[in-house]
């Protein structure tokens, strides 16, 4: 049976759910700290918080500064924008399989970023304004094709319109890559998703679509909610269905398409995460989407700082880390007790 | 004997009339309900196949003109003419046709027994097993094709096990099955974006032409296996499809009409995973044909629920005429087949979508 979120929790939910956000924000602040002190080479606490009070201009002190902070900023927002945008989207299509990707986003970016390099030859920080246009521009075509029509876009167009944009751009994609080895060859690293060389400069540009796409988010959980009952039971309660589908729409625009430009495409974040953080939530929005982000900003933090250690002079992307991390933990997860549903 | 059944759908306003007919064999033993419409798609789908096998074995580098073709696939005519027939082309084309019908059918019932359109092989983890598979064959042991190709059956298959494994507690739900599945897909996922960035860049770009799924050089051999599974399965599933049909109402009113559920959902299951795994093995994960083949059917049908013998049909309409263009598009350059399946499937798919959603049908 469907559990409206608009019932009243029970006791122990009511209980649990401000506590363990505040534990989750414990782990995080944790998780933060770890990704920046481990490494290739281990900074004591005290030398990271000399490098960012008084700096000296140390070996040390250059890495937390120029490569371990702006790495730890950048996964804590990411992961957050990741986890916030797979549970807006679940909302949305009310789809346990969507993820960020169903409106078009990772395919987008991608497909941006492989004309950004067959035709400029870029690289680097010079991606993440194509890959940013890509994914919004994928997004607003789905959702346009979606919304064709008189009705409000439904949650099986959406996912069919995302289906079918998505293929064209990847067979886009595929075309460009198999006939040319150059571009290939940055796509396949683009592709894994990484956190590794990232600097502040791109957490700059990025970090204004990730704030504005949060807040935003956040404020929407009271209408998901009413949506969630289903369209027509949402309208006579007079929840304005179509303004919240396209306020979400622009909030998953933002935040994936500026975690994806940042990160490269982490799609098992978006889809797992607010599975899980469902678990103690349950279906009300309100919660829900602050536990989406925290943990996802958890996630993708400690998979990074895994992923630093995991292997003798080399590194594992985030992207690889996630997937390892996260994929036995919602198995497990899975198995243990009934799933909570949409 | 016929019987003519009509059912009244108001729909916008008007009031339709659709009709089928009942046709009873060996006296009410046997009944198939046929629909007018429906057997008229079919039959095109058949047509557009025929025409683009022929269409396919005639062009290239060295045309032959259409009227040498069937003397030159019965091994008459010009030497160099059955050479490029027989052992060249008609192999190829009727690869993509029996590949592109093993798709078909298998992602409907895919799509039917999940209830969700989204739904694929790709659900338990068969074509991520065995992607990694061919990947880590290629990458890690250099392996030639019919390696690769069983090292792909072989991952495939171990991680359908694997997902059905995990998903098992007290019974498969299919909600859990999928979520097991991705879970399991995420984890395989990574394994290749691993090998893909360590590996070689010629050794990468070759892993990659096989993950997007090719048809290239593909001869009789591979048009016996392929052919093989569909002769065996394909009769079978279809047996099911009314079975399917009444699961689609929910789990707890097919066993109410007597579906034995459990029962119908593994047999369907593997049925449609091995001829996924054959169609895989042969060519590769070509993506969007199973995904595409059944939402395209059931549109042009106009029909309420899956449709497996139409889905089958598309999905070797949708291949064949895929690989022609494939061949032909950039040529002398060749594209894998699975480049142009994502871009015509997906094109045809938006188009369909934006006409349909034109009106103010919901």
């Amino acid at each position: 049976m469907r559990v409206s979120a608009l019932a009243p929790p029970s006791p122990t939910r009511r209980v649990i759910r401000p506590v363990g956000l505040v534990v989750c924000l414990a782990v995080l602040g944790l998780c933060a700290l770890l990704s920046v002190t481990v490494g290739a080479k281990p900074i004591a606490v005290a030398d990271v918080w000399a490098a960012l009070t008084d700096y000296r201009g140390t070996y040390d002190h250059d890495v937390i500064r120029t490569l371990r902070v702006p790495r730890t900023v950048l996964g804590v927002f990411v992961g957050a924008a990741l986890g916030l945008a797979g549970a807006l989207m679940q909302a949305l299509t009310r789809n346990p399989l969507a993820e960020p990707g169903i409106l078009g986003v990772n395919s987008g970016a991608a497909a941006a970023v492989v004309v950004a390099v067959f035709v400029f030859g870029a690289g680097g920080a010079a991606l993440v304004w194509p890959a940013f246009a890509g994914a919004a521009l994928a997004a607003v075509a789905v959702y346009a094709l979606g919304s064709r029509g008189r009705s409000s876009a439904t949650p099986v167009r959406l996912a069919l319109a995302g289906t079918a944009v998505a293929a064209v751009l990847q067979g886009l994609v595929y075309g460009v890559i198999v006939l040319n080895d150059f571009v290939f060859d940055r796509i396949r690293f683009w592709q894994v998703g990484s956190l590794t060389g990232r600097d502040m400069e791109i957490f700059w540009q990025v970090a204004p679509f990730l704030v504005v796409g949060v807040m935003l988010t956040l404020s929407l959980g009271p209408s998901l909610n009413v949506v969630a009952l289903g369209d027509e039971l949402a309208s006579t309660l007079g929840g304005r269905i179509g303004q919240v589908r396209v306020l979400s729409a622009v909030g998953v625009i933002l935040l994936c398409g500026a975690a994806t430009a940042a990160a490269g495409p982490i799609w098992f974040v978006g889809l797992v995460i607010p599975h899980l953080a469902r678990l103690v939530t349950g279906p009300d929005q309100r919660w829900l989407l602050p536990y989406s982000a925290v943990l996802g900003a958890v996630l993708l933090t400690a998979a990074d700082t895994v992923g630093r250690v995991v292997l003798p002079r080399s590194e594992l992307e985030v992207g690889i880390i996630t997937a390892f991390v996260g994929a036995p933990l919602f198995i497990a997860l899975v198995r243990s007790r009934k799933m909570a549903k949409l | 004997m016929t019987t003519l059944i009509s059912a009244r759908s108001a729909e916008g306003g008007r009031v339709r009339l659709r009709t089928a007919w009942a046709l009873r064999l060996w006296g009410g033993r046997v009944s198939v309900l046929v629909r007018p419409r429906a057997l008229a798609v079919g039959l095109v789908l058949v047509a557009v196949s025929v025409a683009v096998v022929a269409l396919s074995v005639s062009v290239g580098d060295y045309a032959i003109p259409l009227e040498r073709v069937p003397g030159a696939m019965l091994g008459f005519g010009e030497r160099l003419d059955v050479f490029f027939v027989q052992g060249v082309r008609l192999p190829r084309a009727l690869t993509a046709v029996a590949v592109g019908a093993s798709l078909g059918l298998a992602g409907a019932v895919f799509q039917s027994l999940s209830r969700n359109a989204l739904g694929s092989p790709d659900i338990i983890g068969f074509t991520s097993g065995a992607a990694t598979g061919a990947v880590a064959a290629i990458l890690v042991f250099g392996a030639g094709r019919t390696v690769v190709s069983l090292g792909a059956i072989g991952a495939g298959l171990a991680t359908a096990a694997l997902v059905y494994l995990l998903a098992m507690k007290g019974g498969v739900q299919g909600y859990r099955l999928v979520l097991v599945g991705i879970g399991v897909s995420a984890v395989l996922g990574a394994v290749r974006d691993y090998l893909m960035t360590r590996a070689d860049l010629t050794d990468a770009m070759g892993a990659q032409i096989w993950m997007i799924g090719s048809l290239n050089g593909r001869g009789w051999g591979e048009v016996a296996a392929v052919c093989a599974g569909l002769v065996v399965l394909g009769p079978l599933l279809v047996g099911l499809g009314r079975r399917l049909r009444y699961m689609e109402l929910g789990e707890d009113t097919a066993r109410g009409l007597g579906v034995p559920t459990q029962v119908t959902q593994v047999v369907a299951l593997a049925a449609a995973s091995a001829l996924t795994g054959a169609a895989i093995a042969v060519a590769g994960p070509i993506g969007f044909v199973a995904l595409a083949a059944p939402q395209l059917a059931r549109r042009l049908a106009r029909s309420g629920g899956t449709t497996l013998v139409l889905s089958g049909l598309m999905g070797a309409a949708l291949l064949a005429v895929a690989d022609l263009v494939a061949m032909r598009v950039l040529a002398p350059a060749q594209l894998p087949v699975g480049v142009v399946t994502a871009v015509i499937g997906g094109s045809y798919l938006l188009w369909l979508l934006y006409t349909e959603w034109r009106g103010n049908r919901a």
